[in-house]
């Protein structure tokens, strides 16, 4: 069930690479330097001493002691990627991909973010890589995310602003690519999620890889469960690869937004149908017709319709189970995991708190979940903030 | 023998290049669009490339783009387009190109999709995000169906890969003219030129090569003739008319536009 290189660029039926042809040389030419570096000692060595000295590699596990003795059920760990350079999880790709990208003599790279937390991973990874970065973000994003543009703005990076579609990362991945198809030999596209055409998503998972490894290597035994959410699933994909081949159970919690028998969510794997948009074959959410349907998501992070291939496949084998939270369980797990514990999650890692908190109180004192904490959620307290003006029902908590 | 197939032998005997017209299907209404069918035929077209929307058309630019929302938003759903598409054959006999997405055939599966595409009078398909490694199924079905599949090459395209891909194609090759989306403008550039010969060396008269993207004035047209093109593809230019024009006259000044290019195919 565990796939190291794909074959074909499948996971199983998902995945492969369906581009335009003028990107086709650019694939391919990316998959063969990426095939070489990914067993070259040097590349691993230059990338694990910046992942140590410059992005905060290890982050700790951390037991959440008082958060576990409030809900009463199995220990509750946290896995600290939010402790990384930048507030998230996204610097270990980035600085993986800006390295080969600086090997393959590509000067100019592009990028898509939702958030902007890819996006100011990418500004940083470039800036100390001396590299131009150009960020792509939907219109809606930069208005809900407006401090992660300001950062990549003095890292040096240019944000545009896109306007087409919905106006949200699907759009922006749309704009990034034809950027792409039209600065082809000059251009490095670093793409921020498990998600797009072969070799991206084994990439970025590879490149994520080192959270699961590390999650191996901290807790004295494999835990009963590991927890983490699922955009385009890098955070995710990272954390469940290593432990695959274990028995824990593994649990990915998607965007269920209001709900995911309303069609506003972002759960394409709870809710979708398989189609083709970005370069890979994968669960959709679409209409009949197969247009892409718009979608909703409380956190930038997860509002878009695709998921990375390799879920879609590790879902249809049944080694992963996918389940989503909606927006009001996101904003209660947010404030219980910020009142116990003084972190403050990001509105993406607060799905898989929040279902940790749900799954715990069913299981043993003596059992262990680790949830991904993929990053820190300063980005988010306007958002919370107007939710909470919002909805009465959960200012009491504060 | 295929429509398409017929066209261009047609044109072969008469030493012409085809002009191949693209319109995006439901933009900004049916009535537009059947109206500007009808002024592309008028004007001398030798064959009509019907767009259908999709959501994300990775592979446009902002004008195709904005019709493509712009038809979506209007409503148009895939019933919409197959009527327009039986409509037109009620009409003529021209040859009838679908451009779409990958995604818009694989939701109803390749061989569902097809076979009602070509039930309405469809000739062949253009998929610009169906690579060569992934089309297996799709070819195998439109062959079935007797469905012309029109594949795209690039500038960039190594010769291998050019050969597996001429393999794969009927109808004709959709060459694209530049590193970009639909409807850049831009000066015709060496590269092209020189990546047209090569196309069709490696052709060899067996499939017609045609040449689009950025493709709009009649100068654009008179150059890639003389650079032996199969034919030339003009989308964007025929959108930004019907774009400015009230739907009562869409089909006069297509019909004046597309036989002003058509002149210099001959």
């Amino acid at each position: 069930m565990k796939i190291g290189i794909p074959k074909d660029g499948r996971f199983g039926e998902f995945g492969g690479k369906y581009i335009p042809e003028t990107l086709a040389p650019a694939i391919e030419e990316l998959e063969k330097n990426y095939l070489k570096i990914r067993n070259d000692k040097n590349f691993k060595k230059e990338l694990g001493r910046l992942l140590i000295d410059y992005a905060g590699r290890p982050t700790p596990i951390y037991f959440a002691r008082n958060l576990t003795k409030t809900i009463g059920g199995a220990k509750i760990y946290l896995k600290r990627e939010d402790l990384l350079h930048g507030g998230a999880h996204k610097i270990n790709n980035t600085l993986g991909q800006a390295l080969l990208a600086k090997r393959m003599g590509k000067k100019r790279i592009i990028a898509e973010t939702g958030a902007g937390q890819h996006g100011v991973a990418t500004a940083m990874a470039c800036a100390s890589l001396g590299l131009k970065a150009e960020i792509y973000m939907g219109y809606v994003d930069t208005l809900r995310q407006k401090q992660n543009v300001y950062r990549m703005e003095l890292l040096g990076a240019k944000v545009h602003a896109v306007k087409s579609g919905s106006k949200t990362l699907k759009d922006a991945i749309n704009e990034a690519m034809r950027d792409w198809i039209t600065n082809v030999e000059t251009t490095y596209y670093l793409l921020g999620s498990a998600v797009g055409p072969h070799p991206y998503p084994l990439m970025v998972r590879d490149f994520q890889a080192v959270i699961g490894v590390e999650i191996k290597k901290q807790m004295k035994k494999i835990p009963n469960a590991v927890i983490a959410c699922v955009g385009g699933g890098s955070n995710a994909i990272g954390t469940f690869y290593p432990l695959i081949d274990t028995n824990a159970r593994i649990i990915g919690i998607e965007a269920g937004g209001k709900g995911v028998k309303t069609k506003l969510h972002s759960a394409p794997l709870s809710a979708g149908k398989k189609g083709v948009l970005h370069g890979m074959m994968t669960y959709l959410m679409q209409d009949k017709d197969g247009q892409i349907s718009e979608t909703h998501s409380i956190s930038a992070g997860l509002d878009y319709p695709g998921v990375g291939p390799e879920h879609a496949y590790l879902k249809d084998e049944n080694r992963v189970e996918y389940k989503a939270v909606t927006d009001d369980e996101v904003i209660d797990a947010f404030l219980i995991l910020t009142r116990t514990e003084g972190i403050i999650p990001a509105l993406e890692s607060a799905h898989a708190i929040a279902h940790a908190i749900k799954i715990s109180k069913k299981m043993k004192k003596t059992e262990s979940i680790v949830v991904t904490l993929s990053g820190r959620g300063d980005k988010d307290i306007d958002i919370v903030k107007e939710y909470l003006a919002k909805n009465v029902k959960n200012k009491r908590k504060i | 023998m295929s429509r398409i197939k017929e066209k261009f032998n047609q044109l072969k005997l008469k030493k012409e290049t085809a002009l191949i017209s693209y319109i995006m299907a439901g933009y900004p209404s049916e009535k537009a669009t059947l109206a500007a069918v009808r002024g592309l035929i008028q004007g001398g077209s030798d064959i009509i490339e019907l767009g259908f929307p999709f959501s994300d058309p990775i592979a446009d630019g902002p004008t195709i783009q904005m019709a493509s929302t712009e038809s979506l938003n209007s409503g148009t759903k895939i019933e919409n387009f197959f009527s327009i598409v039986k409509k037109i054959r009620k009409e003529s006999n021209i040859p009838l190109v679908l451009m779409t997405y990958t995604n818009i055939l694989y939701n109803q599966t390749y061989l569902k999709f097809i076979s009602r595409a070509k039930q309405a009078g469809i000739d062949g398909l253009i998929l610009p995000d169906m690579a060569i490694e992934e089309s297996k199924e799709y070819v195998k079905a439109a062959k079935k169906i007797g469905m012309d599949t029109i594949f795209l090459v690039s500038p960039n395209t190594e010769k291998v890969r050019l050969k597996q891909i001429i393999k794969s194609t009927s109808g004709f090759l959709y060459m694209v003219a530049v590193f970009g989306t639909t409807g850049v403008q831009t000066k015709i550039h060496k590269y092209t030129l020189d990546a047209l010969k090569n196309t069709k060396i490696a052709a060899k008269g067996k499939i017609p090569v045609g040449i689009g993207f950025g493709v709009s004035t009649e100068r654009d047209v008179q150059k890639y003739v003389s650079s032996g093109a199969d034919a030339v593809i003009v989308g964007s230019a025929n959108i930004k008319i019907i774009e400015n024009t009230p739907t009562n006259k869409v089909q006069t000044r297509i019909a004046t536009f597309t036989k002003k290019l058509k002149n210099r195919t001959r």
